[in-house]
């Protein structure tokens, strides 16, 4: 993880009066699986687009292993990208789709073979070489199109969203995959997606974008535990914010603060166990149950504050049926929560 | 009592309607039975027709037509020279309009549907359309005046030390390839419009400059769409008869040969007649294999 495998420098981008891109520096080291997480219109995919060369910048810098590629036509970049769409060239075969960067580089039939083979097998497609695309399934289509951009071993692979298309199960199980393939080639990839679950769960790194700006850079734990601005603590994870009266009443201080629901734990107004604990490291605050959501493993309750405002619980269903949890609504409760996990939100 | 009478009637469309509802096999024949008798009567019927009558003769002092089953015209098809001659001329006119319009409409249709601004696209696409909705002889006898001595042709090329053609066989190609141009650069343009842009990146996105990107991936792709066009230039050319009559000179294509002999012998014009059909027929055959029916 030393050196860095992409800079940008100040980088923009407008299309017409539009602003897509307003300003980003950004560092990604080598080897490094970072996401470009964001709402669509945030201009993440914009920004891969640039790295990629298919946009050209309004103005800033792109550097890629410290050498100044701005102004570099995509074939001129070391870089290979996993389209949203799989954009795989449908009049040829699987083996031909794969080995297209290869025989655009001259190299000799029998070696692009073996290397497309090679490539396939890395996707779990072997035997899938003679195949159209159209023949394939999506998830299928989804390794050819992973195969066909890592066989010219790029220094950088960009994906666009490359999972959005597929149903929730194959989703989970690609994330997996495409985890422990970035371990196994130890390609930096940079990933492009709105899903804030995805970002968590495979990058090394996080950006967190919105309307054309970087919000914040961070580990997946500092994304989710230390969110920087407002943005951030409501993009990522479920919003629970705490702002103005409500936040003087239950932390003390103004200002805006941010609590993750299964955090917060929840018992009767009345409750002994909960009240007692040890005072000062801990935050209480009463309120009634508005609403209660069974998500199956877990009960998600909307409570709204006597101080004003209205924080989420989220409970584990150890014990509880879903019968148990609905008859919690409208009944008056008191939230625990340990005044660590009170994250002051800085803008 | 109107009234009644018209819940009636509509009682009556409406049984009829749910009958025809839970019957859907006798509500598409009765959609189909027209256009196919159509089909069926007129049109494979006549082709029929024009084959059986191709293995009659003619009685060569009255002209009437003699039913009587021989192979006499197909004989005299396969060992006339000139017979021969104006078929495989015809074919190459066929085959030379179709190439010329392909090199033609390619960079034609390129520029209609990747390179103008795409408010312009339309509009250019009716401009190439236009001239079909002019009269074909109009657009003809233009070219004769074009080819004239001393016409349009002669004029542009004066300065270059050169002339035109003249009338003879590169004038009915020439003249061939303007008229059926728009048959071959719609089906194009339309491929190259739905060419996903993607593709183009993926392919730059590899490594691919323009030149490779536009060997591998773009011309591949719509290749089909050429042959589809050709199938209109091709056919459209083999059964002309009045472009070369008007600017071929003394020229001769088995159009002509077909129509010269509708008086005198109908069943050698019915012979002559199956020549083009057989060959389209072939070709349609040939072009099937670059998957360009699929694509018409």
């Amino acid at each position: 993880m030393e050196g860095s495998a992409i800079r940008l420098h100040d980088l923009r981008k407008s299309f017409g009066e539009t602003t897509a891109v307003a300003g980003i520096d950004l560092e990604i080291r080598d080897g490094e699986f970072f996401s470009l997480l964001g709402p669509s219109g945030s201009g993440k995919t914009t920004v891969l687009r640039m790295i990629a060369g298919f946009e050209t910048p309004t103005g800033g810098r792109i550097e890629l292993a410290g050498q100044d590629v701005t102004g570099l036509a995509p074939f001129e970049r070391d870089v290979h990208t996993v389209f949203q769409d799989y954009a795989l060239f449908p009049h040829m075969t699987v083996e031909q789709n794969v080995a297209y960067a290869l025989k655009v580089r001259k190299v000799p039939k029998a070696e692009r073979l073996v290397r497309a083979r090679k490539a396939l097998a890395e996707v779990r497609l072997d035997g899938y070489g003679k195949r159209r695309p159209g023949q394939l399934s999506g998830g299928q289509r989804q390794r050819v199109a992973l195969a066909r951009a890592l066989v010219g071993r790029p220094r950088v692979l960009l994906l666009d969203e490359p999972l959005g298309a597929l149903d929730l199960k194959l989703r989970e199980q690609m994330q997996v995959e495409l985890k422990a393939l970035q371990r196994e080639v130890g390609i930096t990839f940079v990933f492009v997606t709105h899903d804030q679950e995805e970002a968590l769960t495979m990058s090394d790194r996080i950006a967190v974008f919105d309307q054309g700006r970087l919000e914040q850079v961070g580990t997946p734990a500092e994304i989710y535990e230390r969110p920087v601005t407002s943005f951030v603590a409501s993009f990522v994870g479920t919003s629970n914010l705490l702002v103005g009266e409500a936040a003087q009443r239950v932390v003390g201080t103004h200002g805006t603060f941010s609590v993750r629901p299964e955090k917060i734990r929840i018992a009767e107004e009345s409750a002994e166990e909960l009240t007692d604990a040890d005072g000062p490291e801990h935050t209480t605050a009463v309120g009634t149950v508005a609403e209660v959501v069974y998500l199956g493993d877990s009960t998600r309750f909307l409570v709204d504050l006597d101080a004003g405002g209205r924080l989420t619980a989220l409970q584990q269903n150890l014990e509880t049926s879903a019968e148990d949890v609905a008859a919690y609504r409208g009944t008056r409760v008191r939230l625990r929560w340990q005044r660590r996990h009170t994250v002051h939100v800085p803008d | 009592m109107t009234v009644e009478a018209q819940t009636a009637g509509r009682g009556t469309v409406r049984r009829l309607a749910g009958a025809l509802h839970r019957r859907p096999r006798l509500r598409l024949g009765l959609l189909l039975t027209a256009p196919l008798l159509w089909l069926a009567v007129l049109y494979l019927g006549s082709l029929a027709v024009l084959f059986v009558s191709a293995f009659w003769t003619t009685n060569s002092f009255t002209s009437e037509v003699v039913k009587v089953w021989s192979t006499d015209n197909f004989h005299e098809l396969f060992t006339t020279p000139v017979y021969r001659q104006v078929i495989l001329r015809s074919v190459g006119v066929a085959l030379a309009v179709s190439l010329l319009c392909a090199v033609i409409a390619f960079p034609l249709a390129f520029y209609t549907a990747r390179v103008a601004r795409p408010k312009w696209r339309p509009l250019l696409v009716v401009a190439i359309l236009t001239p079909l909705w002019a009269s074909y002889l109009v657009k003809v006898y233009a070219w004769r005046l074009i080819l004239s001595e001393g016409g349009l042709a002669d004029w542009m090329l004066k300065p270059f030390g050169l002339s035109g053609p003249g009338y003879g066989l590169p004038a009915t190609v020439l003249t061939l390839t303007y008229l059926w141009l728009p048959y071959m650069v719609l089906p194009i343009h339309t491929a190259l419009e739905q060419l996903p842009a993607n593709l183009l990146d993926a392919s730059a996105d590899l490594g691919a400059r323009g030149w490779r990107t536009f060997r591998s991936v773009v011309l591949p792709m719509v290749l089909p769409s050429v042959a589809a066009g050709s199938i209109f230039t091709f056919s459209l050319s083999l059964g002309d008869y009045i472009t070369v009559q008007i600017v071929g000179g003394k020229t001769q294509l088995i159009g002509n040969l077909v129509y010269s002999n509708i008086e005198l012998n109908l069943p050698m014009a019915a012979t002559l007649a199956t020549v083009p059909v057989a060959v389209i027929v072939l070709y349609l055959l040939a072009m099937r294999r670059t998957g360009a029916l699929s694509s018409l």
